[in-house]
């Protein structure tokens, strides 16, 4: 790293009132002011956004820190967590 | 880190394999074989790298735009591919390769860009020909990446293929009102695409029998399609869109052909192209020379913002 | 047309959206970092879009920017300036955003169908634009002034070196209802207030030239302009006539 180097920034955007902020990708910035505001002109261009976060790459803290888990299993064994899992008599509505 | 047995290595390789076949995506802190890596970071970087340095004959002409309807769309059409190089190298970050990695690489020429970016802009309608024909090719690359195996390239893909078609549409209503433009614009025009239509056909890369990373590329789902079989589809698009346009293709051979149900046409100069690629074309030189000058230039820029990071306690290790 | 238009203002400002925004331009491709790239060219276009609703209240966009000579340009000699260094440009950022931002505020909230009444609606929407244009350059004259000691000098020298070009700024123009001196003075308050802020003295010199002639709301610009010109112009006054 040289002086001039400046930290990786994570930026979320909410695209529209009533949706949370999703991850949108990262850049680079001195501070958080900066970050916020290359976040502006670099993901919201097109109006994409009406609200964004910006979270130091470094702060972000992961599962499965150790880098080895082939893939995170996710709880494909509990199918009974997703709706489709039950089976609804034809002509029931709004279930 | 504990040593990898060699039984855990063939079950991340086993994982890694059965993710892509099944058309899963690969996230950044899964296992991935290194030559995978590798491989992904270098087509990233280039690619990013092609974006950046693709700026600069397009940017050749903003001040000389002749309506303010084109400058806008000129600068806008800019701006964007230093977008799309921002989200590229952010991309590439996900590997574990730093930006300023990636940009000393290519001001040192140890990493390309696309060649094509090597030719000049001569006049106005090179413009309408580069949005035309090389973002047309581009797309062309780009849209099968939109679904490359590794999760943080194909959405940034996502997201650049949504703006190229922008950029195409532009280039091509360019193209159009120079052709239906008076004689010495329509000269300008049908001169453009003289000029930059066999280097586009280039840009697919060269012959599948040629190219040394299709193969496995292929396999990992990096890649979807074959170099050629890319560059067909390009031009069975092109050729009516030419007619539509009046303007003509540099190209004797160029003809339907019933059987295959695609456009022959004639051989592509691959000389010309392995030349260019080692740096003997017309532009290779001042292309890096602009880059490199407005990165050292910038130098005391981007340290005075850190060091005022730092001083105000805002920036983070 | 409406004639309520005043033509004077709309050319002045439009000059001056058209001339900074061709010169912020000019950084494609060579600014200091790619964000930079980004935040640079969304100013020239939020410029060069004042610019064509302006020109386009008094007449053809293209003709008024392609087709003029230099003399008859109304733009204030601050924007015209080379872009220096990227301190020089930030600089003149700091300068004109201020500018602009006080004075589209009074024209957005004067409202009404006064003699400025076409404008209003121009103002209210870019009011907001250099109100970020503003802030860009305020976070940048921060960086630069209290960075490193580099940074500080040549952000000072830039500061001092465009300083003569801020008077001018207040010379009323005709058709727009404001008050110059007290526009003047909170310019004066805002601008010092940020170079305060970035360790920077305010430039003591003079803050006009004395040419008693004028300057650029006067057609009367200084040499780099025509040059700047001749390259805007050239490919729109090879082809007349032409559309594109």
């Amino acid at each position: 790293m040289t002086t001039s180097d400046w930290p990786l920034w994570e930026v979320f955007v909410r695209s529209r009132r009533g949706l949370s902020h999703t991850h949108a990708g990262s850049l680079h910035a001195p501070d958080a002011q900066m970050a916020l505001r290359n976040a502006r002109d670099l993901y919201t261009r097109r109006s994409e956004g009406v609200s964004i976060w910006v979270v130091p790459s470094t702060e972000i803290t992961a599962s499965s820190p150790d880098e080895k888990d082939p893939f995170f299993e996710p709880s494909a064994d509990k199918p009974y967590r997703h709706p489709t899992f039950y089976e609804v008599p034809e002509g029931v509505k709004n279930l | 880190m504990t040593a990898v047995t060699a039984d855990t290595q063939e079950a991340y390789q086993a994982a890694f394999d059965a993710a892509v076949a099944a058309d899963e995506r690969i996230e950044p802190r899964d296992w991935m074989p290194e030559a995978y890596r590798a491989t992904l970071v270098r087509q990233i970087a280039q690619h990013a790298h092609s974006e950046i340095i693709g700026m600069q004959p397009e940017a050749n002409w903003i001040t000389r735009a002749p309506s303010l309807r084109r400058k806008a769309i000129l600068m806008a059409k800019v701006q964007d591919e230093a977008g799309h190089g921002l989200y590229l190298y952010s991309a590439a970050e996900t590997l574990g390769t730093g930006r300023d990695e990636l940009l000393d690489k290519l001001h040192t020429g140890r990493q390309k860009y696309s060649s094509i970016f090597n030719y000049p802009t001569l006049t106005w309608a090179d413009v309408g020909a580069i949005g035309w024909l090389v973002d047309g090719a581009a797309i062309t690359n780009q849209v099968p990446l939109c679904r490359c195996s590794y999760g943080p390239y194909a959405r940034a893909m996502v997201r650049i293929c949504k703006e190229e078609s922008f950029h195409q549409r532009q280039g091509y209503e360019s193209l159009l009102a120079l052709s239906r433009g008076t004689p010495e614009q329509h000269a300008m025009a049908q001169d453009a695409v003289n000029r930059w239509w066999w280097p586009s056909l280039m840009m697919f890369g060269p012959p599948d029998d040629e190219s040394s990373h299709s193969e496995q590329s292929m396999a990992w789902k990096i890649k979807r399609h074959s170099n050629d079989e890319l560059r067909q589809r390009f031009v069975d698009i092109c050729v009516p869109q030419a007619e539509a346009l009046g303007l003509s293709l540099p190209d004797p051979d160029l003809r339907w052909n019933e059987e295959r149900g695609h456009y022959d046409f004639g051989p592509i100069d691959w000389t010309e192209f392995w030349d260019v690629l080692k740096g003997n074309g017309p532009c290779n030189e001042q292309r890096i020379t602009q880059r490199r000058r407005a990165h050292e230039d910038g130098a005391w820029v981007r340290e005075a913002a850190a060091a005022y990071a730092a001083k105000h306690g805002e920036a983070t290790a | 047309m409406t004639a309520t238009v005043p033509t004077a203002a709309a050319l002045a400002l439009g000059d001056d959206a058209l001339v900074l925004s061709h010169r912020l331009g000019e950084w494609a491709g060579h600014a200091p970092v790619l964000e930079e790239e980004v935040a640079l060219a969304n100013i020239a276009l939020d410029l060069l879009g004042q610019a064509r609703v302006l020109l386009s209240l008094v007449g053809d966009e293209d003709e008024l920017a392609y087709l003029r000579e230099e003399r008859a340009f109304r733009n204030v000699q601050l924007v015209e300036q080379p872009n220096g260094d990227f301190a020089h440009t930030i600089a003149r950022q700091l300068y004109f955003s201020t500018y602009q931002r006080l004075l589209y505020g009074r024209l957005a909230a004067a409202g009404g169908d006064g003699e400025g009444g076409t404008l209003t609606g121009l103002a209210g929407k870019a009011v907001k634009e250099v109100a970020y244009h503003q802030d860009h350059a305020e976070q940048w004259t921060l960086r630069l002034g209290d960075g490193t000691a580099e940074s500080h000098e040549r952000m000072s020298r830039a500061c001092t070196a465009l300083w003569r070009f801020t008077g001018e700024l207040f010379q009323p123009v005709e058709g727009l209802d404001v008050d110059w001196r007290e526009l003047e003075s909170d310019w004066l308050a805002s601008v010092s207030a940020v170079l305060e802020r970035a360790t920077l003295t305010v430039p003591d010199g003079p803050r006009t030239g004395a040419w008693s002639a004028g300057a650029g709301r006067q057609g009367l610009h200084t040499e780099s302009f025509g040059r700047m010109l001749a390259e805007m112009q050239h490919l729109h006054r090879s082809h007349p006539g032409a559309s594109w």
